[in-house]
C-alpha cells in the first residue's frame, strides 16, 4: 500500500507571533519554521508502516511520499520527512496563503496520480489552526474519514482507527483507499540522524505547479484584519492560600 | 437568508453548545433552524424546539446516525442546503470532523472555529493558538462555519418550535463505528462548568492526579481539566485536554495545578474570569495572566487550600 503523506511549513511551535502593526497579517520574517507537528506524527506514522514499529509489520506501506504545498523553502519540510524515512516528494510551488479547500484540491489531484491507498494528515495547522483539509479531501474523493487518529491497525483490508473524541475514544472501522489525521498520542516522532539527513539530499522531489494540476488556488476568503488578542491583565501574586481564598471570595467565584 | 445549526447531543439529551450556537446564528440571521441528528432522539428534537429565536427543528433518525459520523452527517446535510444559506457546527470533535466534510461538497471555504460574528458574511476567529484574532469576509454562496461555543451566551428556552421530520441517509458508507469508551463523568463537562480545576506535568503520576486534583475539583463542584504533558503520561485521559488542540474552556474560575503555561495550553483557558495558578517556579508563563499566582509546592498548598475552603464553609 502506497502512503501519501501531506506536510506543511509552518511557523516552529515554540514561537511567538508578532501580529503586524498595519493589522494585514503576522509577521514571519526571520523566523525559524518547521514542519507541522502533527504532520511529524503523520510522516512518523507512515514510516514505522514502511519499516515495522508501532504495531505495523514491515511492508505495511510499500512507499511513502512527502507532499508540501507552499514557497521553495518548503522543499525543506520536504528534506525532513525524507531525512525521517519518507522515500520521495512532491513539492507544489505556490506563493502566499493557499485555503484548505485549495490544499485538499491540489491533494486530490495528486492522489488521482498516485492512487495511495492510504493518506495520513495532520489533525490541523497550528499556524492557521482550520482542522479542515483532511476531511475536505476525503469528500471530494469520497473516500472514508478518520479524524483525530491515536491508534491505527491495519487487517484484512481495512484499517481501523481509534479516535479521539469529547467524550472518550471512538473505534472506527475504514474501507480502503482512506483518509486519516493525526492527533497527538498516535506516536512520538523520531529525530533524523545526521546520516539520515544526508541520504535525504539524494532522495528524489517532483516540483509541480498549481496550474500543472489544474487547480484555481485564489482565496475566497478575505483578510479584513489581523490584530492582537485582547491583553489579559494578569500578574498578580498572592503570599498564602489564606490571601488566595480570601481574594477568590471578593471576586465572588466561591 | 435562513441558517441552520447541528444541535450537539449523545441522543439522549441536547447539549448547551447548540444553545451558544443558536446565539452566533442569529447574529446572522433571523430564520435559525436546528437539525438534530441522531438516533432515538426524539426528546433531543423536542428539546430543540424550546430554545429561544428557533424557528423550526429538523429531526432526522436513524441508525446511520447513531454515532453521528461524518459520512453520513454530509450526505444528511448537504442536500439540505438547497435550503440555507448557510450552516453552523460546534466545534467540538463533532462538528469539527463532519462541517468540513459539508464544505467540501459544496465546494465552500469554511471558517473554522468562530469566536465573533460581526454580520453575515464577516466572522472572527483566533490563529496561531489565539495569538492573533483573524476578522474575515466570505463571499460564499453558502458559509459553513464552526463556532467555538464558550465565546457565545446560551440562548435561553421559552421557543416552541415545529420538529418536522427529515430522511436519514441510507448509506452504505465506507467507514463502519466498532466500538468506543465514553468516559463516564460524575462531574460537570469540561467545555460547560463554571468551575474548571486542572492539573499538569507536576502531578507526576495518575494516583497522585487522583489524589490532588479530584477532591480539590469536588469541593468547588469543578470540572477536571489537564495539560498535554498530564494527558501524554497517563495522568488524566485525552478528553481531559485543554488547549490549542484540545478543549476550549471559558469558566468563571480556573485553577491551573503545576502546569507551566505554554502557548498551547493558554490558547483554551485564557478567557476564563479569574485565573488561578499554583505552581513551584516563580518565572512560570502562566503567572503572566494569572488573576492569582501562589508561588509554592502544591504538596503543601493543596492540602492547605482544601482546609481554608473547608473553613470558609465550601
Ligand atoms: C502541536 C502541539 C500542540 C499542543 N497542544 C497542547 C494543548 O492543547 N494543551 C496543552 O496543555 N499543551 C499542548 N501542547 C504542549 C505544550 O507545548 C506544553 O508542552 C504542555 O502544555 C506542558 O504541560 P505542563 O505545563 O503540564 O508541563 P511542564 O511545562 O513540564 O510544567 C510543569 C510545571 O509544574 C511545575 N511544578 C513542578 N513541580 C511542582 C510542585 N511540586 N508544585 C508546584 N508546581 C510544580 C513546574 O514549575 C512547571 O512549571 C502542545 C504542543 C504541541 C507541539
Ligand atoms: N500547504 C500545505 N501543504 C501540505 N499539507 C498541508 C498544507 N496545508 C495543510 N496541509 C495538511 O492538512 C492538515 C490540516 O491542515 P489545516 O486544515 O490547514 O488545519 C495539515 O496537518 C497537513 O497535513
Amino acid at each position: 500500500m502506497k502512503v501519501l503523506v501531506p506536510v506543511k511549513r509552518v511557523l516552529d511551535y515554540n514561537l511567538k507571533v508578532r501580529v503586524k502593526a498595519d493589522g494585514t497579517g503576522v509577521d514571519l520574517s526571520n523566523l525559524k519554521m518547521s514542519m507541522n507537528p502533527f504532520d511529524e506524527i503523520a510522516v512518523e506514522e507512515a514510516v514505522r508502516m514502511k519499516e515495522g514499529g508501532g504495531g505495523h509489520p514491515a511492508g505495511t506501506a510499500t512507499e511513502v511520499v512527502a507532499i508540501s504545498i507552499g514557497p521553495e523553502q518548503a522543499q525543506e519540510t520536504i528534506r525532513t520527512a525524507l531525512a525521517m524515512g519518507a522515500d520521495r516528494g512532491i513539492l507544489v510551488k505556490a506563493e502566499g496563503e493557499v485555503e484548505p479547500l485549495a490544499v485538499a484540491k491540489l491533494l486530490k489531484a495528486i492522489v488521482d496520480a498516485e492512487q495511495p491507498g492510504l493518506v495520513i494528515l495532520g489533525k490541523q495547522a497550528i499556524d492557521d489552526d482550520s482542522n479542515q483539509v483532511g476531511q475536505m479531501l476525503a469528500a471530494l474523493l469520497d473516500w472514508p474519514q478518520a479524524t483525530f487518529a491515536s491508534k491505527i491497525v491495519v487487517a484484512g483490508g481495512k484499517i481501523n482507527v481509534t479516535r479521539e473524541i469529547d467524550g472518550g475514544l471512538q473505534t472506527l472501522s475504514l474501507e480502503t483507499p482512506a483518509i486519516v489525521t493525526t492527533d497527538l498520542r498516535l506516536n512520538e516522532p523520531r529525530y533524523a540522524s545526521l546520516p539520515n539527513i544526508m541520504k535525504a539530499k539524494k532522495k528524489p522531489i517532483d516540483a509541480k505547479t498549481p496550474a500543472d494540476l489544474g487547480v484555481d488556488v485564489a482565496p475566497r476568503l478575505t483578510v479584513v484584519k489581523v490584530a492582537d488578542p485582547p491583553k489579559r491583565q494578569g500578574g498578580a501574586k498572592v503570599k498564602t492560600v489564606q490571601d488566595l481564598v480570601a481574594g477568590l471570595k471578593a471576586a465572588g467565584v466561591i | 437568508m435562513a441558517v441552520l445549526v447541528v444541535a450537539e447531543h449523545d441522543n439522549a439529551s441536547l447539549k448547551d453548545a447548540t444553545h451558544k450556537v443558536v446565539t452566533a446564528a442569529r447574529a446572522m440571521s433571523g430564520d435559525v433552524d436546528v437539525l438534530v441528528a441522531g438516533e432515538n432522539a426524539a426528546a433531543v428534537a423536542q428539546a430543540a424546539a424550546k430554545i429561544a429565536g428557533v424557528r423550526k427543528v429538523l429531526h432526522a433518525d436513524g441508525a446511520a446516525l447513531a454515532k453521528q459520523m461524518a459520512e453520513p452527517l454530509e450526505a444528511l446535510i448537504t442536500p439540505l442546503m438547497a435550503n440555507y444559506d448557510g450552516v453552523l457546527f460546534p466545534a467540538t470533535t463533532t462538528g469539527k470532523n463532519a462541517a468540513p466534510r459539508v464544505a467540501a461538497k459544496l465546494d465552500v471555504m469554511q471558517v473554522s472555529g468562530v469566536i465573533g460574528v460581526e454580520s453575515a458574511d464577516t466572522f472572527v476567529r483566533p490563529i496561531y493558538a489565539g495569538n492573533a484574532i483573524l476578522t474575515v469576509k466570505s463571499a460564499e454562496a453558502k458559509k459553513v462555519l464552526t463556532v467555538q461555543p464558550t465565546a457565545f451566551k446560551t440562548a435561553g428556552d421559552g421557543g416552541a418550535a415545529s420538529v418536522e421530520q427529515v430522511a436519514a441517509p441510507a448509506g452504505p458508507f465506507k467507514s463502519a463505528f466498532l466500538s468506543d469508551e465514553i468516559v463516564k463523568l460524575d462531574r460537570p463537562e469540561l467545555t460547560a462548568a463554571k468551575r474548571v480545576v486542572s492539573g499538569g506535568r507536576a502531578m507526576g503520576s495518575a494516583d497522585e492526579f487522583h489524589r490532588v486534583i479530584e477532591p480539590l475539583a469536588d469541593k468547588l463542584g469543578a470540572a477536571v481539566g489537564a495539560s498535554r504533558a498530564a494527558v501524554d503520561a497517563g495522568y488524566a485521559p485525552n478528553d481531559y485536554q485543554v488547549g490549542q488542540t484540545g478543549k476550549v474552556v471559558a469558566p468563571e474560575l480556573y485553577v491551573a495545578i503545576g502546569i507551566s503555561g505554554a502557548i498551547q495550553h493558554l490558547a483554551g483557558m485564557k478567557d476564563s474570569k479569574v485565573i488561578v495558578a499554583i505552581n513551584k517556579d516563580e518565572e512560570a508563563p502562566i503567572f503572566q495572566i494569572a488573576d492569582f499566582g501562589l508561588v509554592a509546592d502544591y504538596k503543601a498548598a493543596v492540602p492547605e487550600l482544601m482546609a481554608e475552603l473547608e473553613k470558609a464553609g465550601i
